[in-house]
């Protein structure tokens, strides 16, 4: 048993999966007080996992999902077995061994849905299934709206995707990975976050800044990985069902079968649709798309604990179509009419991913893995009478070998890396035909003094047929002055490659005249992007009475040595040329985050950008982007009664700054749009563990523009734009749903 | 609770005893009294100390100690000595009392417990 744990726990973090904790406090009564108790014992049953609580009582034990009895002891109190069904926050009371009055034991479960990382020296931000769940809807775009870290901001008037950004710097700078394997990139920038269903994701983990280097070279201004639920510990059947008053309809249908200990297998099912035609503001056009999607995943996994193997295959399929324009737009007709504008992306996307995992038994601490994935997607779209088509291929192999330098006090990754990406696009008239291929090797040091300071150092080099031979170096350092005070710095470089038009997919929403300045690069003749990261972060953890909280603030900075500048300042064009001069991107965060009572929670953010960049006409804010933003959350939820039914509700608050908007039609230049706030509620009626139905209101202050689409009267005129959107299109929108585990 | 320990207790000398051919990666466990988070800190970098040891983990609950280590570089007796020499009684080596006398309060644990 303790060999199966150790080597399972050595898998997992082989894995990269960030470990995943259960929090607790330790108390007993003396009289009406709580008294917390420090040394208290705390470890799964059967096995040698284990901690104290520390100050206060409080303990964090890493969570094992194969066991769900812990037992809580300490000399001269009664020990107690607990059940542990999930990794929600527990408190739990003592009673002295000579007093025999069981009924004063109490359990109670309290959620803690974001965990900020303690012991990593990355700057690294968890998202549990549980906050997901806070959430509208639906799919991974959408999973970031009680994240303060991460900004959603609408991305056009068109489509109504949801464009996340970080450090004030859009999607394309991020690395997005599914289990460790790039994924949102390349073709997929634009619509590939609404193609991870909400009901998938078992956790999310955001780092924050340059970010490990063992996945590639890409991520500037962090990374954001997303873990799906695995086969080998998801439940039989799920079934969720959505409904929305904007006309959108959703299922998920999941079903899981164990083959025998070793080998399981998930079968995940989704479908969404919205058939309705919505326009509130009444311009004729559609405020959101009239679509549907399809999409299918399988996945196997084998765990072998004796001889050391894990492997993971999975195959994806995923149909997604929109129709999007003038209402009442029949596509087969009216298509290439000079009179009305309709438009149409239909995107097919097939994955296939196979990864295998070895621990050598005599040495835990030594893994060798495999990983690679194969990915074609293929969008074909038309906006009125322009034309983005895009194909893109792509390849993905990672070999990682983990071991130590003399103790585990000292850990290295190594490996390498191989990267095939064939691009194919139609731009109105034009054809752009691209190959990427890159070999690199990585190797990773971290060290641990298992006490206040690690670190966390990687380098790699890349021979890449468009960016060249280059270094990227990455370098994280924690230390804890005392143990609440967490400091945190990092340094690092990414660099990309431009896909110019799948990452500004919005422009063909418009009838602006694309230019691009060419100077011999090799990706649309233009230069490769490049820029540093560095950043600094404070946490501190307090305790007032028996609640606690943390606040956390940080600074971010990245600097670009290259970049392609995507240009929106003159009306009635789009140009992209490489920087000349500064560009930069600083963000300040602060944060609060405090568990008022058992019950109630509350997180607070405030965040500056200061985003500016040298472009033609001057050294200007990045447009649409807002200099200061505001998050607020407020939590509740009760107790679990004997047959374990709950309310839980959520009210949430996002305010937005005034954003610099462009000069149009409909803006003169140097405008800037008002600043609003967004409010965002959810209740949800849990009956018992596997049932639960829920419904909210989103934007319920009904904040709205008005006039999104600029020169809507004339759509194939000069004046036509629908990219500049600072605000939601959809007024007050009400939804329900139900979740049912099997 | 205690059958628990006991179960740990006489499992842990078959884990021991398998693993007697000498390898450079061998596995080794034994008690090591202590109580808590600062001992473990304190027992594992003693530990760690003595070149040759290659994992440690001290458990708090069993006051088992499982490491791997080569043993001809760290013998059972010298990774024994660095543990006593920072104030914590194992199997073969007591520590001294001036040393146990010195740890701070939460640490001192029951010297006849070993």
């Amino acid at each position: 048993m303790k060999h199966t744990l150790i080597l399972i726990f050595s898998l997992i973090c082989f894995l990269n999966i960030a470990q995943e904790t259960l929090e607790g406090t330790i108390l007993t009564k003396k009289g009406d007080q709580d008294i917390p108790l420090t040394g208290a014992s705390i470890f799964w049953l059967g096995t040698k996992v284990g901690t104290t609580s520390g100050q206060n009582g409080q303990f964090n034990l890493v969570f094992q999902k194969s066991i769900n009895q812990l037992v809580i002891s300490f000399i001269g109190f009664k020990s107690d077995t607990i059940e542990i069904k999930n990794k929600n926050r527990i408190t739990h009371f003592l009673t002295t061994s000579d007093s025999q009055n069981l009924d004063e034991v109490t359990l109670t479960q309290r959620r803690k849905a974001i965990q900020k990382s303690y012991l990593e020296a990355q700057n690294i931000i968890s998202v549990n299934s549980a906050e997901l769940l806070k959430a509208a809807c639906c799919n991974l775009s959408e999973s970031f709206e009680t994240n303060p870290s991460i900004d959603v901001n609408f991305s056009d008037a068109l489509t109504g995707t949801k464009q996340i950004k970080m450090l004030g710097l859009t999607s394309p700078y991020l690395l997005i990975t599914e289990e460790n394997i790039p994924m949102v990139r390349g073709a997929s920038q634009a619509f590939g976050l609404t193609f991870t269903p909400g009901t998938w994701i078992e956790s999310i983990q955001i780092t924050k800044g340059s970010g490990s280097v063992i996945n590639g070279f890409e991520s500037i201004a962090g990374q954001i990985n997303t873990e799906i639920k695995k086969p080998f510990s998801d439940v039989p059947l799920f079934i969720n069902l959505f409904n929305s008053a904007n006309g959108r309809q959703e299922l998920n249908l999941q079903g899981n079968k164990k083959w025998n200990d070793k080998l399981s297998t998930s079968l995940f099912l989704h479908g969404n649709q919205r058939t309705q035609s919505m326009d509130q503001n009444g311009d004729n056009f559609l405020d959101v798309p009239v679509s549907n999607q399809v999409n299918f995943l399988n996945r196997w996994q084998y765990t072998d604990p004796e001889n050391g193997w894990v492997g993971f295959g999975s195959i994806r399929w995923m149909n997604d179509e929109k129709q999007l324009g003038t209402v009442g737009y029949i596509p087969n007709t009216d298509r290439n009419s000079n009179s009305i504008w309709g438009s149409e992306v239909k995107t097919e996307r097939l994955d296939f991913s196979l990864k295998l995992g070895y621990v050598f038994p005599e040495i835990p601490y030594q893994t060798f893995g495999f990983q690679s994935a194969y990915s074609s997607h293929i969008q074909e779209a038309y906006y009125g009478t322009r034309i983005y088509e895009i194909e893109h291929e792509s390849f993905y192999g990672n070999l990682l070998f983990n071991s130590i330098i003399s103790n585990t006090k000292n850990k290295f990754k190594a490996g390498l890396n191989i990267t095939f990406d064939h691009y194919f696009e139609i731009v109105d008239r034009f054809y752009f035909d691209r190959t990427d291929r890159s070999f690199g090797g990585f190797f990773e040091y971290s060290y641990d003094n298992l006490d206040n300071f690690s670190l966390v150092s990687g380098v790699r080099v890349d021979i890449h047929n468009n960016l060249g031979t280059f270094l990227t170096p990455r370098l994280h350092v924690r230390y804890l002055p005392d143990p609440k005070t967490i400091l945190r710095a990092s340094i690092g470089s990414g660099k990309k490659a431009a896909n110019i038009f799948a990452e500004n997919q919005t422009l063909f929403g418009t009838n602006r005249v694309i230019s691009i300045v060419e100077n011999g690069g090799s990706i649309y003749g233009l230069n490769p992007e490049k820029a540093w990261n560095y950043g600094i972060s404070i946490r501190q953890l307090f305790n007032i009475g028996i609640t606690n909280g943390d606040i956390t603030a940080d600074y971010y900075i990245t600097n670009f040595i290259n970049q392609v500048v995507v240009d929106w300042e003159q009306n009635h064009q789009i140009t992209f040329y490489n920087l000349e001069g500064p560009s930069r991107a600083n963000s300040f965060q602060l944060s609060v985050d405090y568990f008022i009572n058992e019950a109630l929670s509350f997180r607070f953010a405030y965040k500056n950008y200061d985003v500016k960049t040298n472009y033609n006409s001057g050294f200007l804010q990045r447009p649409l982007q807002p200099q200061n933003r505001f998050f607020a959350n407020l939590g509740w939820e009760t107790k679990r009664n004997e047959k374990k039914a709950q309310w839980r509700w959520d009210l949430t608050y996002h305010g937005i700054g005034a954003q610099r908007l462009v000069e149009t039609s409909r803006d003169v230049k140097g405008s800037y749009s008002e600043s609003y706030g967004i409010w965002n509620s959810q209740i949800t009626r849990a009956f018992q563990t596997n049932f639960e139905i829920y419904a909210g209101m989103e934007n319920f202050g009904n904040y709205r523009q008005i006039n999104p689409i600029i020169g809507v009267e004339n759509p194939f005129g000069a004046d036509f734009d629908s990219s500049q959107v600072y605000a939601p299109i959809f007024g007050r929108m009400i939804y329900a749903g139900l979740r049912w585990n099997l | 609770m205690k059958k628990l320990i006991l179960v740990i207790l006489t499992a842990l000398p078959m884990v021991v005893m398998a693993q007697e051919k000498v390898n450079k990666n061998t596995k080794l466990s034994f008690k090591v009294t202590g109580n808590c988070e600062m001992c473990k800190k304190r027992i594992e970098k003693a530990t760690f100390s003595v070149k040759g040891v290659k994992m440690a983990n001290w458990d708090i609950p069993s006051n088992i100690i499982s490491i791997i280590h080569d043993p001809s570089k760290a013998p059972v007796e010298i990774i024994q000595k660095a543990i006593a020499r920072v104030g914590h009684d194992t199997p073969l080596k007591k520590a001294d009392d001036a040393v146990y006398d010195k740890l701070p309060m939460c640490c001192l644990y029951d010297r006849n417990k070993m």
